[in-house]
């Protein structure tokens, strides 16, 4: 059944890939699409109100600046509402709010979720409002999620022109995600998960006598209106402290499988966007056939690693793969489809505790996220994190066989490798000497309160990758909400958010500029199958170079010594 | 590092000189010099100047269409459409809310199934989800602390009290705490070791509960999705309804 389920999955997302791919097209380069009717007006609309002028187009350079901008803008907007929270009308309680909404905090959760990352260092039904929830948190799911599509649409773009200065508009790439793909697909997806049992009110925690007379506080609040976007904007940051395993959130096997669905299959149809619009169908394919390939490999490793009678049971005569810190609903399964997929989109949607998995289930995870999201990745991001790895085969392959270095018919010289090295550097330097600093200074290893040894080191190396990942799942037994952490975990979401992007986009103006070198038979072909046996081996090797050691202290050390 | 980061920096802010444009962009309002497949061949350049009103002005309006008209539009749509899971599905009986029937709840009465352990506060704290975050060779879960009791003595209780053997296989979800706290359902494994202990607290047969638990078991979702579990508190409510003969004084 298990099986089932991940076949059902993987062939839906394969399947809804084309057609999604080439309505993203669509969106990209301004053509017609079925929605024109409903949303030209309000499209328009929005132009003249902000200013926008939607026929200038933009230097990758100010593209950036943009998207900098905006930002910068979203997350002074919600440290604002989150600092001022306690004048929000609405609940719940103030009893109920026990963690305080400190001033780092309160940057560290900005930062956070107007980065995609969505770390969350504090749980939901006991340190926020249902105002701050859904003016802050909501809002920028929406629009981080959006300006991530938008920079991966002008990546495109940059290698699907020629002799182009410039890589196209961020506002109206920015509008037209949120009008034409997040904003309807969100109103539909909400109103399933509501009907499928999440709550959607702005009471007060329902206080019930339960069937045995004992009293029950149930917190309850506009779940429904975060926890769809929270999915498709590849963010992740749930509703409450248990995110997707809270029954609230997540109610039945249906809104999980949805919530997957909604996570993976706009990454993944961005390769086909991508294919199509560099004219080279079979290179998006191929690339989501590495992305598919890779998936399947940690699919298969970490279902092992969950399913199988937990050894420190033996003798106890328990029977059961790993329940710890998972649901009855989800079962196993569906609690490991639904890590394999959040780790690898940049979501973090976390429905089982990934602080109860055993090693290698952490391991798994741990590779995903520090591979730098290439498995789909998050809505936008996969796309360049992804291609960035095929440059780096491209050049591998190129110095191999001894052919000029070219990639759809791209050219990379010194400049270019220059770029595609940092990027492939940035994410390791970051990480690595975050959770050096961490696990040298008290500050950080005060975090370790409920695991030691080569866990509490795993839990570290989680924090900052995936942080750094925009992805924001945690293995909870850290506590992370003290101000070096606060702190720390908020820089390596920021170089992963801008620094990465930045890195991109620079690419992708010196790609647009270029000509178009036609095939030679010096030309290595970059839509073959062997071509993508060379990105798989690329990422593999890479990750195992940048971070076997650190790795080898953490899980595989516990997962060997005992 | 320094050196390609001031590169780097420099290359936003002016741009590459290799791209053979100008590198000052205010004055580029008249129609790029190199440009093809743009929106349109002769599309104009945006000054970086002129970005700043979009930009606030975007972070404002944007943030009230998707923080504010979207929410609304959600409560005008979900509200009268779906009132009781818009409300969080709640279970009364009689004027008294007796509990969510998505939320797990604790039960302790021999005549009750049973929940799994929780993490979630004290137990099934709706008010504080959350697992126990310990790692499996973390010697605490197995083998608990003063506050905690670890696997071994939930295994060793829930074996007295359903009375099996202590070598008896029992499901692992009986002895492990969910990622919530507030799982509200167990295996229906579980479940069959608990029949015998409420059927005798209840004064019933082994299979008039059998038959109960078996009706309030819920397969796959659409045959495929998830895994077979039995609602504890649905399960609980239907014993004490349709055996209601049956039921202890004491209920309220």
């Amino acid at each position: 059944m298990r099986w089932l389920e991940y076949l059902v999955f993987l062939v839906i997302v394969l399947g809804l890939a084309r057609p999604v791919g080439l309505y993203l097209a669509r969106v990209c380069q301004r053509q017609r699409t079925f929605l024109d009717p409903a949303l030209h007006p309000v499209e328009s609309l929005l132009y003249r109100m902000l200013g926008v002028r939607p026929e200038q187009e933009m230097s990758a350079g100010v593209y950036f600046i943009c998207f900098l901008l905006f930002g910068v803008g979203c997350t002074i907007v919600l440290f604002l509402v989150l600092i001022s929270q306690r004048w929000l009308p609405g609940g719940p309680a103030d009893t109920y709010l026990t963690t305080p909404m400190t001033t780092d905090l309160a940057a560290n959760t900005a930062v956070s979720f107007t980065t995609t990352t969505t770390w969350q260092a504090y749980g939901g039904e006991n340190t926020l409002r249902y105002l701050a929830q859904v003016i802050g948190l909501v809002a920028q799911n929406f629009l981080a999620g959006a300006a991530g599509l938008a920079v991966g649409f002008a990546f495109i773009r940059g290698i699907a022109r020629e002799h182009s200065a410039t890589v196209g508009n961020f506002w109206v790439d920015l509008i037209r995600s949120l009008l034409w793909v997040v904003l309807p697909v969100t109103l539909v997806g909400s109103l399933v998960l509501i009907w499928q049992g999440v709550p959607l009110n702005m009471a007060p925690y329902t206080l019930v006598h339960t069937l045995e007379g004992r009293t029950q506080t149930i917190a309850q609040g506009p779940v429904a209106a975060l926890e769809f976007i929270k999915n498709l904007g590849t963010n992740g940051g749930g509703f409450f402290n248990a995110n997707g395993a809270h029954p609230y959130a997540n109610p039945t096997p249906l809104t999980n499988f949805l919530g997957m669905l909604a996570i993976a299959v706009m990454p993944a149809s961005l390769m086909i966007t991508f294919g199509h619009m560099t004219h080279r169908p079979a290179a998006g394919w191929v690339l989501l056939m590495v992305m598919v390939a890779l998936f399947v490999v940690g699919l298969v490793v970490c279902n092992w690693a969950e399913t199988a009678p937990p050894p420190q049971l033996a003798g106890l005569h328990i029977v059961g793969g790993n329940m710890e810190g998972k649901e009855v609903r989800f079962g196993v399964g569906e609690s490991v489809l639904t890590a394999i997929v959040t780790s690898n989109t940049s979501t973090g949607s976390y429905n089982s505790m990934y602080d109860s998995y055993q090693p290698l289930g952490v391991l798994v995870l741990l590779v995903f996220m520090l591979l730098g999201e290439v498995v789909f990745g998050g809505l936008g991001a996969g796309v360049y994190s992804i291609v960035m790895f095929a440059l780096v085969s491209v050049f591998l392959g190129g110095l191999m066989v001894g052919r000029t270095p070219e990639y759809l018919g791209k050219k990379i010289s010194s400049a270019e490798t220059r770029w595609i090295v940092l990027y492939a550097l940035i994410t390791p330097a970051v990480v690595l000497v975050l959770t050096g600093i961490a696990i040298v200074t008290d500050a950080g290893r005060a975090g370790l309160v409920t695991n030691f040894g080569p866990r509490g080191l795993a839990e570290i190396l989680f924090a900052y990758a995936s942080c750094m990942a925009n992805n924001g799942q945690a293995m909870a037994g850290l506590n992370a909400n003290s101000v070096f952490y606060n702190d720390t975990t908020a820089i390596a979401m920021l170089v992963g958010r801008y620094g990465l992007a930045a890195l991109a986009l620079m690419l992708s103006g010196r790609f647009a500029a270029q000509r178009r070198a036609p095939t030679t038979a010096g030309t290595l072909p970059s839509d073959t199958p062997i071509f993508g046996a060379l990105v798989f081996g690329t990422i593999v090797l890479v990750g195992a170079m940048c971070y076997f050691p650190a790795l080898a202290l953490g899980p595989i050390m516990e997962f060997l010594g005992h | 590092m320094l050196n390609i980061t001031v590169s780097l920096v420099g290359t936003i802010l002016i741009e590459s000189p290799n791209w053979k444009i100008p590198a000052n962009m205010s004055d580029s309002d008249e129609p790029a010099e190199i440009t093809s497949q743009c929106a349109s061949p002769r599309a104009p350049r945006a000054r970086l100047s002129e970005q700043l009103r979009p930009a606030i002005l975007s972070v404002l309006v944007l943030t009230l269409l998707t923080g504010c008209v979207f929410p609304l539009l959600l409560f005008a749509i979900a509200r009268p459409l779906l009132p009781r899971q818009a409300g969080g599905t709640l279970v009364t009986r009689g004027a008294a809310v007796i509990g969510s029937e998505l939320i797990g709840q604790e039960f302790t009465r021999p005549e009750y199934f049973q929940s799994r352990p929780s993490a979630a506060g004290s137990g099934y704290d709706g008010t504080s989800s959350g697992g126990t975050n310990l790692g499996p060779n973390n010697p605490k879960l197995m083998n608990g602390a003063a506050d905690f009791a670890g696997i071994r003595q939930l295994a060793e209780e829930y074996r007295k009290r359903n009375g099996l053997a202590s070598d008896a296989p029992i499901p692992i979800d009986a002895v492990t705490r969910s990622g919530s706290g507030l799982d509200p359902d167990i295996t229906p494994a579980n479940a069959e070791l608990q029949i015998s202990r409420v059927a005798r607290a209840r004064g019933l047969s082994e299979q008039a509960v059998r038959r109960l638990v078996a009706n309030h078991t819920k397969g796959p979702q659409f045959g495929f999705l998830g895994n077979p579990r039995v609602s504890v508190l649905e399960l609980n409510l239907a014993l004490d309804q349709s055996l209601n003969q049956a039921a202890p004084p004491t209920l309220r």
